[in-house]
């Protein structure tokens, strides 16, 4: 046993510089890529931009700067103008509501439909899957142009919109928590002789709710800025008023726009987290 | 056997009494939950205007749209006055008109003399026929119509269908017919028009015509392959450019699609998302370790790192976007910095939760060699959440596209805006579809992508949180 070791020793040794050189070689090789994409981006952005790259630093600050003017010269009148814009909030959390509800739905329908350990036909499960990936991956922006186009302005293109895109991401993670869900509970169930939908309900659902509905109030918060977004392009509530004002040059009424709006998604933010870490124990 | 489970059943309510009032008052809060979600989606409902979508939903234009998505459309048009010279133009633009002698682009095969030799025939893929003469139109073998069809001008220049007093309702069906116009529509690919002033005759096939080489390109007499044959051959198609160059000229400037246009906007893009994601991940790792309690023991630094990373992440990158606009102006550096911003503020919070998450033996660890408190963490902590910080930026990355194709339509140039500019126009919904098919296609790749680098990276394709 000591004689090995010597010779052992050595061919850890061999064995440790060839693993170091292997790792070093792929680490240069990442950073070398990283490298070449950012110079080649960058030089893309120059070719593309219409303003230089110095002068935008440079002017980076006036236009807060001309915002807060705005708003210190109007003095105590300005509250009233907030409070002014509080209906326009109503309706853009109005459309991340209810379509981040009915999404919700559709996406538990969609994620029953595309768990392994539910279906047994691969068809119906590639099939949904296809389905999400789709609905998943196109903009919402780009489905509400385009229902803008045919209905005409109003806000049910982003709800139609939201809901579509809500379904199709909701759907994926719901899948993930339903395929890694503990399959005991459905055994025991299979066992006593429980039909299908009894055992989604009785073992399934349980286990995944609460998750769900931590998946569900994120998804309600990056609802709420997408609405915002889809209301700048057309579909009402705040962000078409912020755009309209943005256009008009109302400095201290975008502001106040702008603070809403943060002042939403920070609340929004601290509500889900503590709703969430209530649900599942932990922040994920 | 029924019996007994019930008095079984009754006296583990006797024995329990406290968890079974629980039981049923967390039911009772499930179900008041449940009562008020109903309720808040009948509000929904109505306050959306949900009900309205069978009043806004008007099938006839949805169908349009899908149509001019996949199929396109010849006009004929001929001018009474002057019934001799008739016009046939791709799309009924000006610039694509066959039969120019400036164009070398010859009449199509469906527009043909009548075997009478007077009038001119227009023939529907359907087989069906649209006869012009100098007085009248005359419509002869549509399937599914028992008879043929002449519409005339009257003595005051309006146009009328001849015989329509006798013709029964099922022979009108696919007619539309106002004082100014005389309308033929069987399906949605044949459309005869007659006006006062002239006949208008729209032919719809399906596909993407010109797609790879616009109306007047040299190349257009061949298909792609043909085209790309072209290349290896030493007879020059024009004597300006050898073919290679032609070839890829010509897929460029392509006028019906804008091939050059569209892939530099979505390189532009593209760059948005990865650079963006490149830059907030470089500004968010020194910023995570000094987040980090277990790393920063400052405390007051600390809480105005995380204030920082929630407003960074709470201006909504709409709003950086629109900040950025006004100093950058249309392009790029205006989506990277939106996206780089607000996702500073996302990635710092989640890789510094990751940095207070970390084992504490493994630091300790290097602590017991004597380590100093850099290479304690550059050993100790680092290791740990590389996985999870490469992780995370990449899963941010596909996200990104996605916002950066919204970044672009709000102004910042790139997909997005060239969509919108697709779209307003109202008849180029061929592009409008290419476009959306193409940003499918691009997030789709970078989702694939950043999972296959997850993978190879990490062993792992799931987000990994901790």
């Amino acid at each position: 046993m000591s004689k090995a070791l010597p010779a052992n020793l050595e061919q850890i040794e061999v064995n440790l510089k060839k693993l170091t050189n292997q790792r070093t070689r792929s680490s240069l090789l990442g950073i070398a890529i990283l490298i070449l994409i950012f110079f080649g981006g960058t030089l893309v952005s120059l070719e593309a931009n219409a303003g230089s790259f110095g002068r935008g630093i440079a002017n980076f600050f006036n236009y807060p700067r001309d915002l807060f003017v705005d708003t210190f010269e109007m003095g105590w009148k300005y509250w009233p103008r907030v409070i002014k814009y509080i209906p326009e909030l109503i309706i853009t959390l109005n459309i991340a509501l209810f379509s981040t509800f009915i999404g919700f739905i559709l996406a538990i329908i969609f994620a029953i439909f595309s768990s392994r350990n539910l279906i047994r036909n691969k068809r119906v499960i590639q099939f949904t899957k296809f389905l999400m990936d789709v609905t998943r991956s196109f903009p919402t922006l780009i489905i509400a142009m385009v229902f803008l186009y045919l209905m005409g302005k109003s806000s049910l293109p982003a709800v139609i919109a939201i809901t579509i895109h809500t379904a199709g991401a909701l759907g994926k993670l719901f899948t993930e928590a339903i395929e890694n869900c503990d399959g005991k509970p459905i055994e025991g169930l299979s066992s006593v002789g429980a039909t299908w939908t009894q055992k989604i309900r009785f073992s399934v659902l349980p286990q995944v709710l609460p998750l769900f509905l931590s998946y569900g109030i994120l998804r309600l918060e990056i609802n709420v800025r997408e609405s915002t977004i889809l209301g700048f392009v057309g579909a009402g509530g705040i962000g078409e008023m912020l755009a309209a004002l943005i256009q008009w040059n109302y400095g201290a009424d975008v502001l106040a726009c702008m603070f809403l709006l943060v002042g939403t998604i920070i609340a929004l933010d601290y509500l889900s987290a503590y709703w969430r870490h209530k649900l599942i124990g932990v922040n994920q | 056997m029924s019996s007994n489970l019930a008095i079984e059943r009754d006296n583990i309510r006797k024995l329990f009494p406290d968890t079974f009032k629980q039981a049923r008052k967390s039911r009772l809060k499930g179900q008041i939950i449940f009562f008020l979600i109903i309720l808040y989606l009948i509000i929904g409902f109505f306050t959306l205007d949900v009900v309205d979508i069978p009043k806004k939903w008007k099938p006839q234009n949805a169908a349009m749209f899908i149509l001019d998505t996949y199929a396109h459309k010849d006009h004929v048009t001929m001018k009474w006055e002057n019934h001799d010279d008739i016009k046939i133009a791709f799309e009924g633009n000006y610039r694509s008109v066959y039969g120019r002698d400036n164009l070398d682009k010859s009449i199509p095969d469906w527009f043909y003399k009548n075997s009478d030799n007077v009038g001119n025939v227009v023939e529907f893929n359907n087989k069906g026929k649209a006869i012009l003469y100098k007085d009248k139109v005359e419509i002869v073998n549509f399937p599914k119509y028992e008879r043929d069809f002449t519409i005339k001008l009257n003595s005051n220049g309006k146009p009328y269908l001849v015989g329509s007093e006798d013709l029964v309702i099922e022979d009108l069906k696919g007619f539309r017919i106002t004082e100014n116009r005389v309308e033929f529509r069987p399906t949605l690919y044949e459309r005869i028009q007659v006006y006062p002033k002239k006949v208008e005759i729209h032919r719809y096939s399906i596909g993407w015509k010109y797609f790879w080489f616009d109306f007047s390109s040299p190349l257009e007499p061949y298909t792609f392959f043909e085209a790309l044959g072209l290349t290896f051959s030493n007879e020059r198609v024009v004597p300006e450019m050898s073919n290679l160059k032609l070839f890829f000229t010509e897929i460029k400037d392509n006028d019906a699609f804008m091939h050059g246009r569209v892939w530099w906007a979505m390189l532009e893009t593209i760059v948005m998302a990865v650079l963006g994601t490149m830059f907030a991940t470089v500004m968010a790792l020194p910023l995570s370790f000094l987040a980090a309690y277990n790393v920063t023991p400052i405390k007051t630094l600390r809480f105005m790192l995380r204030r920082l990373f929630d407003t960074l992440r709470g201006i909504d990158f709409l709003i950086w976007s629109l900040i950025f606009l006004r100093a950058f102006g249309p392009g790029p550096f205006t989506g990277i910095f939106a996206i780089g911003f607000t996702d500073t503020g996302t990635l710092g919070k989640l890789y510094s939760e990751a940095i207070e998450n970390t084992e504490k033996k493994q630091q300790e660890g290097v602590q017991s060699t004597g380590a100093n408190k850099f290479l304690q963490h550059r050993f100790g902590i680092i290791p740990q959440i590389l996985p999870i910080f490469v992780s995370q930026s990449l899963y941010y990355l596909e996200s990104n596209t996605r916002g950066a194709v919204i970044i672009g339509a709000m102004g910042a140039g790139g997909i997005g805006l060239q969509f919108l500019g697709a779209l307003a126009t109202g008849n180029d919904f061929e592009n409008v579809a290419y476009m959306a098919i193409l940003v499918l296609a691009v997030v789709i790749f970078m989702d694939r992508l950043s999972a296959w680098l997850r993978r190879i990276l990490i062993g792992s394709d799931q987000l990994i949180v901790r």
